[in-house]
């Protein structure tokens, strides 16, 4: 307490007076027990209210509140993305060395050269999707996109790159294989029957990815063969990439061995370990 | 004579409960998240003062591998974050209450004095009111902050959907280093907070869990005569007697 209240009272009370500060402190009492006790029920119920939370059933590594809540957001996204907004590109001086990150799917014994893309059309329902093979000769043929962007690891750090490849975009528009027509379509506008989801994996299918369409067919989003004017490095993820700086790192797979155009949800590597399944920005 | 006299309303009792484990729950799994790229330093060149954070600590609090359980759970916290912060922003402007809370012309020069009278290098106590000019700094300047965070956080959560605003907060790397700058912040706050609490005591304490404060009170003229009173942060009020509501 402050110094006043050594000097305070000036007067002395009535009985009056002094009965009516007797009941404001029992009143004050009341009130401090009945405030300190609801604050502790309060804490007690976020306590219990915690626990239940973290001990329901995990859906993909999280509890499953949590995974509908991420899934909330993913939601809100899509619904607020749209393929004109476009990651910024920086001038090629300032594009930089990358760190070698995760190697899952680039093991064993690898042949650059026989290397194949196998690409999965998206198949009318009920029928075979019709999958075609494509040599890098091919890919090459295609027209070639060069960005710098910057790339962002979901651990944190990032990195700006120069980066060449084909659009998938482009790839798309000579070779229409995600419609079920087989017709191609203008990548801003994808028609009622192109797949909504597109799986990506290694050769060895030990790491694999989905990303919706909309992502796939962005402007900034590549089939990279070229990293800072070299040819991609093998542990880079030669022959072939994927870049997009619309997703962290761990959607962007190295070495991808086939893509299909699919209508469910594909599995996503880092999403079954407890990661978001957009991953987007 | 001693009077109950109400300090806090029921509102901001329950927003700054709520916001308290849900801003230690926002700060610990950010924690988790910055384990996997702890790069931060205070230093220059190859001198460190201060590594964030040493693998002690990280030990100590077992922050390690847990990136994934660590975004989960700051991307859904946010919105209690988020919602809470914009309810007590709502609430203290529909109110009136931010005239007791917003800093004024006088402000900055009574949190002088009550910082000198603090550390001990003044006697002049400052006039008692409400939340003197320190506090209505601080207590600003945490809203603004957590409006920081939230902004921040945007940026780096979807860097390219609201590239503009990253662009606007120096760059994603940028953004990241004020996003964490901010976090540093509030456990700043909360050490001087605490301390402060404890200075004042009990009554001061209560009044936030339940909403009011003991003061001794002159029946004939109902002046407060000793203890924090309810008078508005307004200017007039700053005069050393503060005039009758």
């Amino acid at each position: 307490m402050t110094d006043e209240t050594q000097s305070a009272p000036e007067y002395t009370p009535t009985p009056a007076e002094a009965a009516e500060e007797a009941a404001a402190l029992r009143t004050a009492a009341h009130r401090s027990r009945r405030s300190f006790i609801g604050l502790g029920l309060a804490g007690a119920a976020g306590v219990f209210g915690w626990g239940w939370l973290i001990s329901r059933p995990q859906e993909q590594g999280i509890p499953r509140p949590l995974r509908q809540v991420l899934e909330f957001n993913d939601n809100l996204t899509s619904a607020y993305y749209r393929n004109t907004r476009l990651a910024p590109e920086f001038a090629r001086s300032r594009a930089r060395k990358i760190r070698t990150n995760g190697d899952v799917g680039l093991g064993g014994e690898f042949d650059p050269m026989a290397w194949r893309l196998r690409v999965q059309g998206f198949a009318p329902a009920g029928t075979a999707p019709r999958a075609q093979e494509f040599t890098f000769a091919q890919l090459r043929a295609l027209p070639r996109t060069e960005m710098t962007t910057e790339f962002k690891c979901v651990e944190g750090w990032s990195t700006i790159v120069t980066w060449a490849g084909v659009r998938l975009s482009d790839f798309l528009a000579k070779y229409p294989l995600a419609t079920r027509s087989g017709r191609a379509f203008d990548p801003n506008h994808p028609p009622a029957d192109a797949a909504p989801f597109v799986s990506l994996t290694t050769p060895d299918q030990e790491y694999y990815v989905g990303l919706e369409i909309e992502s796939a067919l962005h402007p900034q989003t590549l089939l990279c063969y070229e990293m800072n004017g070299e040819p991609l490095s093998l542990e880079h993820g030669a022959p072939l990439r994927l870049v997009t700086p619309l997703k962290y790192g761990i959607k962007q797979i190295k070495r991808i061995g086939t893509i299909a155009f699919v209508e469910k949800r594909p599995a996503d590597y880092w999403a079954a370990r407890g990661y978001d399944w957009h991953a987007g920005h | 004579m001693k009077k109950i006299v109400e300090k806090h309303s029921l509102a901001i009792r329950w927003f700054h409960w709520v916001n308290f484990p849900v801003l230690s729950l926002m700060i610990w799994s950010g924690l988790w998240i910055y384990w996997a790229n702890d790069v931060y330093r205070l230093g220059w060149g190859d001198t460190t003062l201060l590594k964030f954070f040493p693998d002690s600590f990280n030990k100590a609090l077992s922050l390690d591998h847990k990136l994934g359980q660590g975004m989960s759970w700051h991307f859904v916290l946010m919105w209690a974050f988020f919602l809470n912060g914009l309810l007590y922003v709502l609430y203290t402007a529909f109110s009136g209450e931010w005239r007791y809370l917003l800093p004024n012309r006088h402000s900055f020069r009574e949190a002088i004095q009550v910082t000198l009278y603090d550390l001990g290098i003044s006697k002049q106590h400052p006039t008692i009111r409400k939340f003197n000019g320190a506090q209505q700094i601080a207590y600003t300047s945490v809203i603004v902050m957590g409006l920081g965070s939230l902004l921040t956080g945007l940026a780096i959560y979807k860097p390219t959907q609201f590239g503009w605003l990253t662009q606007l907060l120096g760059g994603y790397e940028f953004a990241h280093i004020l996003h964490f700058a901010l976090t540093i912040g509030y456990v700043l706050f909360f050490l001087v907070h605490i301390a402060q609490v404890v200075r004042a005591g009990w009554n001061n304490f209560r009044a936030m869990v339940a909403g009011f404060e003991v003061e001794e009170v002159n029946p004939r003229t109902h002046e407060i005569v000793a203890g924090p009173t309810a008078l508005p942060a307004a200017d007039a009020s700053f005069a050393p007697t503060a005039p009758q509501a």
